[in-house]
């Protein structure tokens, strides 16, 4: 699928949308990582121009922040939870079964750029801890061998479309 | 004028004087690495801290950042106060094992290596003070640099590790750096500094190359200076 | 346009399309994102279409979260108020013909006493709820969260037409004074004195903020009252904001929850359409407005001048100068900046008046708090408690202690700028000052049970991995020390300790809590001193006799696999990663510790506990 705008004008929107001035800086990141899927170089370097903010500036954010990436994100984005309840309930095997499965540590993505891994520290939904968040889906009481078939599955699904 | 005690000492102050300009100014040394007159201050190394004490509360504060206070009872070398000071220093000695500028500091402050921590190998002399990116910043006015990420994975340097378009090769960052990790290369008709190749400006007097041409088009159009006019060095004016 | 505001409040009130009278029949569901996790839409879904296909006109309303998270999804059936746990879509076709049709309950839905097995009907005849308080929370059951209505019908506003009509700014702040608020967000700072401080300071504008970051992982009150009753929030801080003399407000919320920014979302807007919020609020010349800011991933962003460099477009970390928000805050200009549970409480208070406020908890903290119960614990969920209410009874009589009869050994409260309490401690009332005694803090509320298969050192190790990854790297004893502090508990969570670790960790200790810019670093030694001064027998079997007595430190243990009870079913073999179980069919497997990384799939599967942990 074509993108029907450039990185450079479609960033110009997002800082037009956020009224321009640079204490939007956060939210126009937010955009941006939401319309590609990471802050591509060159929707920095726009956004810094647009917003007349110097681009170390707009670097410092962005790499400041973990919820963005300066890298291309895979297709389903899987995120642990290692906050405390999670922890104390097993998060930990869990963060090593995933890392085993899919051969890849939190913040990279599998070669074919269907899975991201990530850790996040609590999504408050401790009651069904161990938890798994897949792009915007919760998986609680999460077990090693609820693992691989939901691997499975997604990919399933991926191959289906 | 503000009136306050540091180390049994009676002081009198201006009003907004930080309390380790009071305490230098009465001859008392407090050591500092991340604070430089040409920049504002940071209050990120921690090594001026003094102990304050208000009514019955005693703080640790930094003296760089606080100001005198009426009545105010202050302790520099208290040993809450010197604990923190040798913590700080071996931990920027395992950071920074290569800075003979730590070394020296760490000696002179009767500060050894603490042998559990083991030494960094990937931070040069970088102790994260941000004196270069302040000066970028608040004097230069480019913003060419600046400290990315965070935690101890904080480095300073250009955004993605590439040439900067907006640095003018003038090495300011690199005068103000406390341990001189900062590269600066200048040779003939040529100055690298972070991964940039500048070329220098010859006096038009005396004809020794002692400008980056970018710094001298910078600061023209800045003043409204005609270039021609700027391409005279320091000594020849 | 000059009525009086108490009067147009009223009318609001009066035009409401939904009212729920004593004998009104509706069910609610909780729709709070555990429950939705637990698939609480699609029973909502299936209620909604089961009650039309009956041909009943009855109400299914989404309501906030219930705390009881354990069980859900949550159904209650109105006016009986009969409590439904656990709900499947199966169910719902019987819950419609006889619970919702005829009033007949059914018993298999019902909550079973774990002692006396007795089926309980209703929400306060459950051990979880009865000694709770829920004066704030507990209106998230009443309400569809995304409907102001709903939020109008149970006195909703009331507080505010009551302050713009009849109380000067300075009245408000003497009645939040008397009534001895101290924030919610694990400072504890007096609420009045903070707004006396904006109120005095000079400086415009002036700002009003809600910090919804919530960053200390196990707890999330916040999400579920931003998620459950954003109107009481927003409630609370118009009100603030008119004491204060702020126009301008900001909600801060974690990235991480975006359900609550939605309701947020919606809350103001319909506030505004309501003329609660904007220009001319309720008829009056007092104008306020709310922006929604988003973090992005940084638990430092929960301290207020690493908020505030957030707000302002900036990287979040901490200012050095010795300056107090009051007086500079966002935008060098004076700010309140409150936990969003401390603006909820405020309504309340205006409400039922500072005196019955007071007349809650304990002397020093007044009010009731929420905490959130999690780990191991057989009712996981969220609890509102008067100040002064034993940890005994919220982990016993509320949280129903320890699953699967293991033993209670340590409560983490205030997230990791807290501690661990023991079981010889469980006693004490659970109030700001008695926490910070025994070395802990109340935090924002998280409280994480752990049992006897829980390291202490693992955790204070746990706590000091995620400081050393949310440290902002300002400052040199926060970025350097509590990373050396991780790097040593490393070690000795793998058997590398040293003589003398122990020790180091404390002289850093204090050295970090006293050199530190702000709070992280200067609390980050807290995990690791009450872990050491209750548990320090622990930290000693790591490094002398490289033991984990808990089972945990893989480093430290040997799985085996117990001959008695092993049947030779093959299961860890299937499910071993590196094939160190082996075992003929039917016969007794073993484990070479060699190649074993005691990942755990073999103990996950084994469905006859043969496995051993030492």
């Amino acid at each position: 699928m074509t993108k029907a705008i450039s990185v450079a004008a479609k960033t110009r929107q997002i800082v037009k949308k956020h009224g321009g001035d640079k204490s939007a800086m956060i939210a126009v990141l937010q955009d941006i990582q939401e319309a590609f899927n990471y802050l591509p170089k060159e929707a920095l370097k726009t956004a810094s121009k647009a917003m007349k903010v110097p681009f170390s500036r707009v670097y410092e954010a962005a790499t400041f922040y973990t919820a963005f990436s300066l890298k291309p994100r895979g297709k389903n984005i899987i995120k642990i939870c290692m906050g405390t309840a999670c922890h104390v309930r097993g998060a930990s095997a869990l963060e090593d079964k995933f890392e085993r499965t899919l051969g890849i540590k939190p913040g990279e993505t599998t070669t074919d750029k269907k899975f991201s891994l990530e850790t996040v520290n609590c999504v408050g939904a401790c009651a069904l801890g161990p938890l798994v968040v897949i792009n915007t889906e919760y998986h609680g009481q999460m077990t090693m061998n609820k693992v691989d078939k939901l691997i499975n599955k997604i990919k399933e699904e991926g191959a289906q479309r | 004028m503000v009136n306050l005690i540091i180390d049994g000492k009676n002081i009198s102050a201006e009003k907004d004087t930080m309390l380790l300009e009071a305490a230098r100014t009465a001859g008392i040394a407090i050591p500092t690495l991340c604070a430089h007159e040409a920049v504002s201050r940071s209050g990120s190394c921690r090594l001026c801290v003094v102990e304050i004490k208000k009514g019955n509360r005693t703080r640790i504060v930094t003296s760089c950042l606080y100001g005198v206070e009426e009545g105010l009872v202050v302790n520099t070398k208290s040993d809450r106060v010197l604990n923190v000071r040798r913590l700080v220093m071996e931990l920027l000695l395992a950071r920074c094992p290569e800075s003979d500028v730590l070394q020296k500091m760490a000696k002179e402050m009767g500060v050894e290596s603490q042998g559990r921590f083991v030494a960094d190998t990937d931070h040069g002399k970088c102790i994260l003070c941000r004196s270069c990116v302040r000066v970028c910043e608040e004097v230069v006015g480019v913003s060419a640099i600046g400290l990315f990420a965070r935690g101890s994975q904080k480095t300073v340097g250009t955004p993605y590790n590439e040439k900067s378009d907006v640095c003018i090769g003038c090495g300011a960052c690199a005068y103000v750096c406390p341990t001189g990790h900062i590269e600066m290369l200048t040779t003939g008709d040529k100055r690298k500094i972070w991964g940039r190749t500048f070329k220098m400006q010859t006096c038009d007097t005396c004809g020794r190359y002692f400008a980056p041409v970018d710094q001298l088009k910078y600061i023209s159009k800045k003043t409204g200076v005609p270039l021609k006019e700027l391409a005279i060095c320091m000594d020849c004016r | 346009m000059n009525e009086n505001p108490d009067t147009q409040a009223r009318q609001i009130q009066d035009n409401l399309t939904i009212y729920y009278g004593p004998k009104k029949k509706f069910v609610t569901i909780c729709a709070g994102t555990g429950c939705r996790a637990s698939g609480s839409l699609k029973v909502k879904e299936a209620l909604e279409a089961e009650i039309k296909k009956q041909n009943m006109k009855v109400e299914v309303l989404a309501t906030g979260c219930l705390g009881f998270c354990e069980k859900g999804p949550m159904v209650v059936v109105h006016p009986d108020k009969y409590f439904y746990q656990h709900v499947k879509v199966e169910d719902v076709p019987e819950i419609v013909s006889k619970t919702v049709a005829k009033g007949e309950v059914i018993s298999r839905l019902l909550y079973r006493h774990p002692d006396t097995k007795k089926t309980l009907f209703r929400e306060e005849d459950l051990p979880f709820y009865k000694k709770q308080l829920r004066v704030v929370f507990g209106k998230n059951g009443m309400i569809d969260p995304a409907k102001i209505d709903d939020y109008l019908a149970i006195d909703g506003y009331q507080a505010l037409a009551k302050v713009l009509s009849d109380m000067t700014p300075e009245a408000v702040i003497n009645e939040v004074k008397k009534a001895g608020l101290r924030g919610r967000g694990g400072g504890g700072f007096p609420t009045a004195v903070k707004w006396e401080g904006v109120r005095k300071a000079h400086g415009e504008p002036k700002y009003v903020i809600a910090n919804g970051d919530e960053g200390d992982p196990g707890a999330y009150m916040d999400r579920s009252l931003m998620e459950g009753n954003p109107h009481s929030i927003i409630e609370g801080m118009i009100i603030g904001a008119y004491a204060v003399g702020a126009h301008e407000g900001y909600m801060y919320v974690r990235n991480e929850y975006p359900l609550a920014v939605k309701h947020l979302s919606v809350a103001i807007e319909a506030a505004k359409e309501k003329g609660l919020l904007g220009k001319n609020i309720l008829g009056t010349d007092f104008s306020f407005d709310i922006k929604i800011n988003k973090g992005a991933g940084a638990f430092v962003c929960g301290e207020s001048s690493a908020l505030f460099a957030s707000i302002e477009g900036r990287a979040g970390e901490p200012r050095a100068k010795y300056v107090h928000a009051v007086e500079k805050g966002l935008w060098d200009k004076p700010t309140v900046l409150n936990n969003v549970e401390t603006w909820a409480n405020v309504p309340l208070i205006i409400n039922r008046g500072a005196d019955w406020y007071a007349s809650i908890g304990t002397e020093g903290s007044k009010g009731t708090k929420i905490f959130s119960l999690v780990g191991k614990i057989n009712n996981t969920g969220l609890v509102e408690v008067p100040m002064g209410t034993t940890l005994y009874e919220i982990i016993y009589d509320m949280g129903g202690g320890i699953p699967n009869g293991r033993k209670f050994k340590a409560v983490q409260t205030g997230g990791p700028s807290g501690g661990c309490i023991p079981e010889s401690l469980l006693d004490i009332p659970v109030d700001f000052d008695k926490l910070t005694e025994v070395g802990s803090m109340m935090g924002s509320g998280g409280m994480i049970v752990m049992d006897d298969r829980s390291c202490m050192v693992d955790v204070a190790r746990y706590f000091l991995a995620f400081l050393k990854e949310e440290s902002c790297g300002k400052c040199v004893p926060c970025r350097e020390g509590v990373r050396r502090m991780s790097d040593i508990l490393e070690d000795i969570c793998a058997g590398k300790g040293k003589e003398g670790d122990v020790e180091l960790l404390e002289t850093m200790s204090q050295s970090i809590a006293d050199g530190s810019l702000c709070a992280l670093g200067g609390s980050a030694p807290n995990p690791v001193l009450s872990t050491i001064r209750y548990f320090r027998e622990e930290y000693d079997a790591h490094i002398k006799d490289h033991r984990c007595p808990a089972g945990v430190c893989k480093a430290l243990i040997t799985y085996s696999i117990d001959p008695e009870k092993c049947t030779g079913c093959g299961l860890c073999i299937k499910v071993c990663p590196t094939q160190a179980t082996s075992g003929e069919k039917k016969k007794a497997h073993s484990i070479d510790n060699n190649k074993c990384i005691r990942c755990g799939a073999c103990i996950e599967s084994c469905k006859f506990d043969a496995i051993n942990v030492k």
